[in-house]
């Protein structure tokens, strides 16, 4: 019998591979940005698994706007992306440093 | 086994298989199609939930948009790839280190937690019986009437994404020959043309 606790395990071992991903790959900002998608749809797993157990549609809800921001966010990345690489040349996230912030 | 929990199992799987290779595939277009399989997977874990709203929105959006977004960037784009991966071989021990450490604490939490006792008199919205609301049915009538402002947020950050996207990205080059449509339409004919009378013989 699934219960809670399989989907949890499936949203942490996601969760995991996303930070993992963000390590492994700290130069390519598109796989970055994959990543924090998997962190993302990780937390939706376990917002619509809490929801469906305790019988609270307002997981379901918030899973939407999660869902909105993520949108969001991958649409205003890819820009930067964009404009970043027609001005140097290259997506090294380690070239971000014109500001020398 | 029942049906159910195959499906669970087989959706799990391409689930994390795909975020897996989403992280590990040497050629950026492989990882946004294990991206997608990824998402496919979560959407097959949401209708196994009775989410059938939720899973479709990820379909659509996630699949239908984000997706198709990363693709249309990894391959516009002109980078070299190889020389980006030859860099992973050198961050895979601490990345290895970390995502263990985070495993090993996230594990700590399974099988010793437990809900708390006012849980059920704290939901928010309690999901209406099956043959009262279907899921989409409920989500519509909490959604425009107890979450209505946050869904107004919601459509007005899709807007600012949208326009800073584009004030991002637009750019004007020069040296570049454009349609001018006020010029075209007030060209007058009497001015447009003139006629020269050549001397036979003679050039102009």
């Amino acid at each position: 019998m699934v219960g809670l606790e399989h989907y949890l395990a499936v949203g942490a071992a996601l969760f995991v591979i996303g930070i993992f991903g963000l390590f492994l790959n700290r130069k390519n900002v598109i796989i970055l940005l994959m990543s924090i998608e998997l962190m993302l749809l990780a937390v939706n797993i376990n917002l619509v698994a809490f929801s469906s157990y305790l019988g609270d549609l307002a997981g379901q809800v918030f899973t939407l706007f999660v869902l909105t921001v993520a949108a969001a966010e991958a649409a205003i990345g890819l820009a930067i992306l964009v404009s970043f690489f027609r001005n140097r040349g290259t997506i090294d996230v380690e070239d971000v440093n014109v500001m020398k912030g | 086994m029942s049906v159910a929990d195959f499906a669970f199992y087989l959706f799990a799987l391409t689930t994390v298989v795909g975020g897996f290779f989403t992280v590990m595939a040497r050629n950026p277009v492989h990882s946004v199609l294990w991206l997608i399989t990824a998402f496919v997977g979560a959407t097959g874990l949401f209708v196994l939930l009775g989410a059938e709203f939720v899973a479709m929105l990820l379909m659509i959006v996630y699949v239908g948009a984000v997706a198709v977004l990363f693709l249309f960037v990894v391959m516009m784009l002109d980078v070299d790839f190889a020389e980006l991966k030859a860099e992973m071989a050198k961050s895979l021990p601490l990345a290895l280190l970390i995502g263990v450490i985070l495993l090993m604490e996230l594990a700590t939490i399974f099988g010793t937690w437990q809900f708390a006792d006012g849980a059920d008199a704290a939901r928010a919205a309690v999901t209406p019986a099956l043959d009262v609301a279907h899921n989409t049915q409920a989500l519509g009538q909490i959604l425009y009437t107890d979450y209505i402002l946050l869904f107004q947020l919601a459509g007005l950050i899709l807007l600012v994404a949208m326009i800073g996207a584009i004030v991002l990205t637009l750019r004007h080059r020069t040296n570049v020959k454009r349609q001018n449509v006020i010029a075209q339409m007030h060209r007058d004919p009497a001015k447009a043309m003139e006629v020269i009378d050549v001397k036979p013989g003679q050039g102009l």
